[in-house]
């Protein structure tokens, strides 16, 4: 049978089970203060099999993906692509808590944007991202927060009313369909 | 000298300050970018945060089309582009099983041998001597803090540019452009980056830690050659000033804002005017 510190290691391609637990990745962390559970605690939880509760802590969706950790590992383990491991489980099984919603809103919004663009377009993700925040009870304030920026952006050429499109705008879809599918 | 050329959403987004800035010097300096044909997102945070295998197949279907119109070298400007490119070429070069998949999916066929590099490492090829020797309008009253962030050196196993803990690559350089820039603690500190939109507090909190370090060191500007770290530092300095209760008014520039002052290019050329913070140079204290 599979253990899941193999899953984890699998995922990530790391291997947890080297980490022998010394805190230099928490140490290093720029957001450790305001996490729930330390990086090193969350690589624990791999190696014990454990990652039910990593992937429900508001820690994972903390992470800033600096590569502190990982850069500073010595043992080598990728811890950041560990915490990428425990975010895409956690959506997976449907674990992400009521306070990180706000985040994986956003990369939601973010996705689908480059699904039917194939490029950014700021303007738009800003609308869907609040309108996906504002109907999933997130947070009402959020609608009109930027809005005092925009005109600013504006005014300096920095918001484009139209974005950008890709020519090829099928082939990006397939690609987001076949990625998606094999999950 | 000649260059494929990945802009990236970003620069051409509300970064195209950055944009117009990397062009106007790299032309300045003599060196062409050739912008890759239909390219598509990276697929930055959120889909190395959501799902692997879209992480590594959008930023493969950009070198598969460097490969496919020749560019054996790539300028990725946002280093979180540049990092995604990297790092899919790692695992392709890793696992021939992997790039047959990868090439299905994106329906090109890949390799994974494009040099993806950065805007100093650009910089660097034209080199430091010749950019010296091209300054018309030295920098003597600029003392900038660079900073690094996180994505252009680390992780060192995959980026492979200068030093992870201590980079002095862009201190080189604008020492090359007669500015003096100090030393101080918060070079590698992560700003949030695309933390900006999904959680603002982070990014105001670690921003605010980092101008005020540049400041206690004696900096009058900080240099980024990065568009998030350029947006934290510089759109939300107002934003960090209000909720931090601080004042700054540092100038954020990008490393090619200051190479085309030095060589004599104007501010609007440079796209400097539309940066948010618009500060004179603090006198330097020697």
């Amino acid at each position: 049978m599979e253990t899941t510190a193999n899953l984890i290691s699998e995922m990530a391609h790391t291997a947890v089970e080297d980490c022998y637990q010394c805190g230099k990745c928490t140490a290093g962390c720029p957001m450790a203060d305001v996490m729930d559970l330390m990086p090193n605690q969350i690589v624990r939880l791999a190696q014990l099999g454990e990652e039910g509760r990593a992937v429900a802590c508001g820690a994972i969706w903390l992470c800033v993906s600096c590569q502190t950790c990982t850069q500073r590992c010595p043992k080598s383990v990728d811890i950041a692509a560990v915490m990428d491991a425990m975010r895409q489980l956690s959506l997976e099984r449907g674990t992400a808590s009521e306070s990180v919603k706000r985040t994986v809103a956003f990369q939601r919004a973010f996705l689908d944007n480059i699904r039917r663009n194939g490029r950014l377009n700021e303007l738009e993700l800003v609308g869907q991202y609040k309108t996906m925040a504002f109907l999933g009870d997130v947070s009402v304030p959020l609608l009109f927060k930027d809005a005092l920026l925009a005109p600013k952006m504006m005014q300096r050429g920095k918001l484009h009313l139209i974005g950008e499109k890709v020519k090829d705008r099928a082939v990006v879809r397939r690609i987001f369909d076949r990625c998606m599918r094999q999950e | 000298m000649q260059i494929g050329y990945y802009p990236g959403c970003a620069l051409h987004g509300s970064s195209n300050d950055y944009e117009m800035s990397v062009r106007a010097t790299l032309t300045a300096l003599g060196v062409q970018l050739k912008e890759l044909d239909d390219w598509i997102c990276c697929g930055a945070t959120a889909a190395h945060s959501i799902n692997k295998k879209l992480s590594m197949a959008l930023p493969a279907r950009n070198l598969a089309i460097a490969e496919r119109d020749g560019y054996s070298e790539m300028l990725a400007p946002c280093p979180m582009c540049s990092m995604e490119l990297l790092k899919t070429i790692k695992e392709l070069s890793d696992s021939p099983s992997l790039r047959r998949e990868i090439a299905e999916v994106i329906e090109l066929p890949i390799k994974g041998k494009t040099q993806v590099v950065n805007i100093i490492q650009v910089l660097q090829m034209v080199g430091v001597e010749r950019i010296r020797e091209a300054v018309k309008r030295p920098l003597s009253e600029f003392r900038p803090a660079c900073y690094y962030g996180c994505l252009l050196t680390r992780p060192a196993k995959i980026l492979k540019f200068d030093d992870p803990e201590q980079p002095d690559s862009m201190e080189e350089i604008v020492e090359a452009l007669g500015a003096k820039p100090v030393q101080w603690n918060y070079k590698t500190e992560c700003c949030g980056a695309g933390m900006t939109m999904a959680n603002e507090d982070t990014v105001i909190s670690l921003s605010h830690k980092i101008l005020s370090n540049a400041e206690a060191h004696g900096a009058n500007c900080v240099v980024v050659a990065c568009p998030m770290c350029h947006v934290n530092l510089d759109m939300k300095q107002r934003d960090i000033e209000r909720r931090q209760g601080a004042r700054h008014r540092l100038m954020v520039y990008y490393i090619s804002d200051l190479i085309g002052l030095a060589l004599g290019l104007g501010e609007h050329e440079l796209g400097i005017d539309r940066h948010f913070v618009s500060a004179p140079l603090a006198a330097v204290k020697e």
